[in-house]
């Protein structure tokens, strides 16, 4: 049967046909499109998307290093870590962190403030980092958290380190740890790659000069992580890399035992090595708890610390600026010896007071030490005598000397808060003041006032360098195995004393700089500040040891915050009877045992009023205990292979 | 030609059996079993929820497919009205009646399970216009009076879905419409006069879009522009493509996929996941199969002797193809994200369903090749 319309059927079909072989071309067309593009994805991007992918899959979260701890020269850890608990939670991991926070209250004490501060730092970050709720809490309410674990999801109970500090008589040379802040973040470069949440750092002190090499390295744990950011499982874990340990030449029984002896008042005692600079001992007082500062100050702690006109926080016997006061006589003397100015024994007449173009220039002694030589000035600690002196040798050649003796100038590395104090000359004054220098500007820095300031580390370092003979020495307080020159030099004089060699060649071969012209100057001073010790007369006469063993050489000082009114001086106003704040402050430098210089020390009193009553007997108890753990130390120098 | 009717209709079962496509099955039945693996990856490697209703869907509508195929092409061709007004009217019933999911309103709920009308239409459609173009004489096909009733049952169900709003079937319903409208001869100058209305109403049309479906848009041309947000699903689905490489991640070990960075693994980007565990040769592999299903179905629009068979075949066909093509484009970011689920692979009833059903009735039109519909 044929249909009526089947030739238009035909037609049809043919123009369906040829409309489909168009489409046809067209699908051909789109489907090698789309192999193209799966073969610039598949085979010529691969490695950058497998990248972008690995990206994805892996997150890293940073493990704090634990840090090195600092031992003293008796391998005693002086900051040392311990184990701490804390409280950490991830955000992400807790379904209601607002119920999440009313439980741990009831657990932990936490107060409102800290719970408003969390809230705010979750609000800031990622849902999936950790924060810390916690960063030191007590054993009980570790134990307390983990009974009630099942009911606290997303938080986790860390058992980590921090440091802790035995003992607070080293706070200050020491440093104290704390957070990091923003500011450290940007000024310090080796932070950058370190920086991991509830780290902290060193913020003053030795923490802080060390805090690169102490900080060690960081560790990390990566986790396979979904796209909500949830661990899957861990698929590395680096422990990073404890900080490195460092050996001071601190002796904590010194630090201890001086700590205690100063501790009412404000003060510094430095004690240093006068062969390698060993620094033994450094305190400064009043101290403060630098555990305190690990988790976080508490403010009543903090406002107690710097409403306290001692000045606990400063560092003095680094950052404390003092006018060395007479204690300067001695490189007075050394300079005008070696300048030739004057003879040991020229003298001066002192009557109690010198008038200089109408101005008094008084001695402390009212009624006058008499006929003065050197010897005298020193032991009476006559300040006419050396307004002579000082007049004749005139201020330059003061300052190259205290210059040369390390006034002036910062004596550590790397310790921030150090200060270098001020060595004045007729150059200093114009640049700094922009005046010309008077006389009478001279007559004052004779005698360690004026312009005048140095730091008790500075005048320890004077005494060490006087005490051993007048070579220069580099204070340290990080130990190291380095040969002594010095005490090679020593010995082998001793050996040889017959020596043909000139010093100045000797000394070259020992890669010394001597400080003298003449070693004898020296010599002269060293005996000079002997009888000020242990004749009597001298300054500080009544606070000697009879035993020889014990002797010391010193000299003591005081240096004037306010000057005396003619009526004061007039009246005989006694320091004591001054207010606090206007007495001056004590100072005392020796060396010890006299007959074989082992050690230096300086102590500063502030507003102690005269050093040899204050500062000399201070001096004299630490010089003895320094004196009897000798023996010991001496032993672990050899044992250390340090040649004596 | 003539054919005595007797013979039509006295083709014995067993010829009805030896005429059915085997080629066009077999590469369906791989298929499906590919996408049974790839949706037992999307578990995770579990026998869970996904995996067994897709399992449970592929064999029920398969089977489905393989009875239509024996169902008379007169049959089709007979209710082909009927067929669209019914799901027509299920549409219509969605506006009504539907279930509403993140946003939008798309399902009826028939207990046993969630019907997507819209999916439906695409078949619908591609059958009511290979009716009536079949009916349509040449020389009235192009006469402005024929192109009332085109337009209008296209029109209307893309309002309706557009609305729900569901803009990528949307126009994928309207793709298989203008592919049977063009196949039958209408002219290109219409095509080209709605084109530029269309353009004309695009201003219109783009302020009643919805934010998301703008920012998918603006997205599209900038996957960059918010990488968390909307541009998310294209980034991770090409880090996921381009991590696979040339052999994949393997089997179960597409990280993308398994740590949930995939959106909608289980639906549109199915073929992402199996492309980053099994690489670019999975790839291919994958479209190979649907090269060799879309020349099976142009090839049995070939043999057809019908030009209502003619229609359906190479409509489907193209329409299947744009499917295709369209899922994998969007995956691979050379097209915005529409949401079309991939024929066959995606999990999805009504889209397997509606493809079974396409394919059932292009499976009748080989076996009744040289039976005449009217």
């Amino acid at each position: 049967m044929l249909s009526p319309s089947s030739g238009n059927t035909v037609i049809k079909s043919k123009l369906i046909g040829r409309r489909m072989f168009l489409l046809t071309a067209a699908k051909a067309i789109v489907t090698f499109g789309i192999i193209g593009r799966l073969v610039s994805l598949q085979i010529n991007e691969r490695s950058k998307y497998k990248t972008l992918s690995d990206k994805n899959r892996f997150r890293e979260w940073k493990l704090a290093p634990e840090r090195g701890v600092i031992r003293d020269f008796f391998d005693k850890e002086i900051a040392s870590n311990k184990q701490v608990y804390q409280v950490h939670l991830i955000p992400e991991n807790s379904k209601d962190i607002e119920k999440l926070f009313v439980r741990l209250k009831t657990i932990l004490n936490i107060t409102e403030k800290k719970l408003f501060y969390l809230k705010r730092v979750i609000a800031k970050q990622k849902p999936w980092e950790p924060i810390i709720v916690s960063d030191n809490i007590t054993w009980s309410e570790f134990s307390r958290l983990n009974l009630f674990l099942h009911e606290l999801e997303g938080v986790k109970p860390i058992v980590s380190v921090a440091r802790m500090y035995p003992d607070n008589s080293s706070a200050h040379i020491l440093g104290y740890v704390s957070q990091v802040s923003a500011k450290d973040l940007q000024t310090k470069k080796y932070l950058k790659d370190l920086h991991v949440p509830g780290m902290s750092i060193g913020k003053t002190g030795l923490e802080r000069k060390l805090d690169e090499e102490i900080i060690g390295k960081i560790g990390f744990q990566r986790y396979e992580v979904n796209a909500y950011g949830k661990r899957i499982k861990q698929i590395l874990i680096n422990e990073g890399q404890a900080g490195k340990s460092f050996k001071t030449t601190l002796d904590f029984e010194v630090q201890k035992f001086t700590s205690e002896l100063v501790k009412d008042k404000a003060a510094a005692v430095c004690v240093m090595d006068v062969y390698n600079g060993d620094i033994v001992s450094l305190v400064s007082s009043p101290t403060f708890k630098p555990n305190e500062f690990v988790h976080g100050l508490d403010k009543t702690y903090w406002n107690s610390l710097i409403k306290n006109e001692m000045r606990p926080l400063t560092n003095k016997a680094i950052a404390g600026l003092y006018p060395p006061g007479s204690t300067i006589k001695t490189l007075v003397a050394l300079s005008a010896l070696e300048n030739g100015v004057i003879k040991p024994l020229d003298t001066f007449k002192c009557e109690g007071k010198i008038e200089l173009y109408g101005e008094k220039f008084h001695c402390w002694e009212k009624d006058g030490h008499g006929i003065v030589n050197l010897r005298k000035g020193i032991q009476r600690s006559c300040d006419v005598y050396f307004y002579e002196v000082a007049r004749k040798l005139g201020v330059d050649r003061i300052s190259e000397t205290a210059k040369k003796f390390g006034l002036g100038k910062k004596v550590l590395n790397g310790f921030i808060e150090e200060r270098a104090g001020v060595v004045p000359n007729t150059k200093w004054k114009k640049k700094f003041i922009g005046q010309n220098w008077y006389l009478g500007e001279t007559l004052h820095s004779g005698i360690g006032q004026g312009y005048f300031q140095s730091t008790p580390l500075q005048l320890c370092l004077m005494t060490a360098q006087i005490a051993n003979g007048g070579f220069e020495i580099k204070p340290r307080i990080i130990f190291d195995k380095k040969n002594n020159n010095l005490r090679e030099y020593i010995k082998y004089k001793n050996e040889n004393p017959n020596d043909p060699l000139p010093t100045d060649l000797l000394v070259s071969n020992f890669e010394l700089k001597p400080l003298f012209k003449n070693q004898e100057h020296i010599n002269l001073i060293k005996d000079a500040m002997f009888s000020s010790s242990n004749e009597p007369g001298g300054t500080s006469y009544r606070h000697r040891w009879e035993n020889k063993k014990f002797t010391f050489a010193g000299k003591t000082g005081s240096s004037q915050i306010k000057r005396f009114t003619q009526a004061q001086r007039e009246a005989e106003v006694k320091q004591e009877s001054l207010p606090y704040k206007d007495r001056d402050h004590a100072l005392f430098v020796a060396y010890a045992p006299y007959n074989d210089p082992k050690y230096a020390i300086s102590v500063l009193v502030e507003h102690g009023g005269s050093g040899g009553k204050t500062a000399a007997p201070i001096a004299k108890k630490v010089i003895k205990k320094v004196l009897e753990r000798h023996e010991l130390r001496k032993r672990i120098d050899s044992l250390l292979g340090e040649q004596v | 030609m003539f054919r005595p009717r007797s013979i039509q209709s006295s083709l014995s079962i067993k010829d009805k059996i030896l005429s059915i496509d085997y080629i066009l099955v077999i590469s369906i039945f791989i298929l499906g079993l590919t996408s049974i693996l790839a949706m037992y990856s999307t578990d995770g490697g579990e026998l869970k929820y996904h995996t067994k209703s897709h399992v449970l869907r592929f064999f029920v509508f398969f089977i489905m497919f393989l009875i239509l195929s024996f169902i008379q092409i007169r049959f089709w061709h007979s209710q082909s009205y009927l067929i669209y007004i019914l799901f027509f009217i299920l549409l219509l019933g969605v506006k009504y009646f539907g279930l509403t999911s993140s946003g939008s309103k798309r399902w009826l709920d028939l207990y046993f399970m969630n019907l997507q009308p819209s999916e439906l239409m695409k078949i619908g459609l591609i059958l009511f216009l290979a009716k009536y173009y079949h009916r349509t004489s040449i020389e009235n096909l192009n006469r402005v009076r024929y192109l009332f009733l085109p337009i209008v049952v296209l029109v209307a169900p893309i309002i309706l879905v557009a609305t729900q709003p569901d803009l990528g079937t949307a126009l994928l319903i309207a793709a298989g419409g203008l592919t049977v409208a063009w196949l039958a001869g209408v002219r290109v100058k219409f095509f080209t006069i709605s084109g530029l209305a269309s353009l004309a109403l695009l201003p219109i049309a783009i302020s009643f879009l919805k934010p998301y479906q703008k920012s998918r848009i603006l997205t599209f041309l900038n996957p960059e522009r918010d990488p968390l947000g909307a541009g998310y699903q294209i980034i991770q689905s090409k880090i996921a493509i381009g991590s696979g490489g040339l052999f994949g991640k393997g089997f179960l070990q597409g990280s993308q996929s398994y740590l949930d960075y995939l959106p909608e693994k289980h639906t549109d980007f199915i073929f992402t996941l199996f492309s980053e565990e099994f690489g670019f040769f999975g790839s291919l592999f994958i479209l190979f199969l649907y090269a060799i299903i879309v020349w099976r179905i142009i090839k049995i629009g070939n043999v057809t002797r019908s030009n209502f068979g003619k229609l359906f075949c190479y409509g489907f066909g193209t329409a299947f193809f744009i499917y295709v093509v369209v899922n994998m484009m969007m995956v691979l970011g050379l097209l915005p994200i529409v949401g079309s689920p991939l024929p066959i692979m995606s999990y999805g009833g009504s889209s397997m369903m509606a493809i079974m059903l396409g394919l059932g009735i292009v499976m009748s039109c080989k076996v009744y090749k040289d039976t005449p519909v009217n």
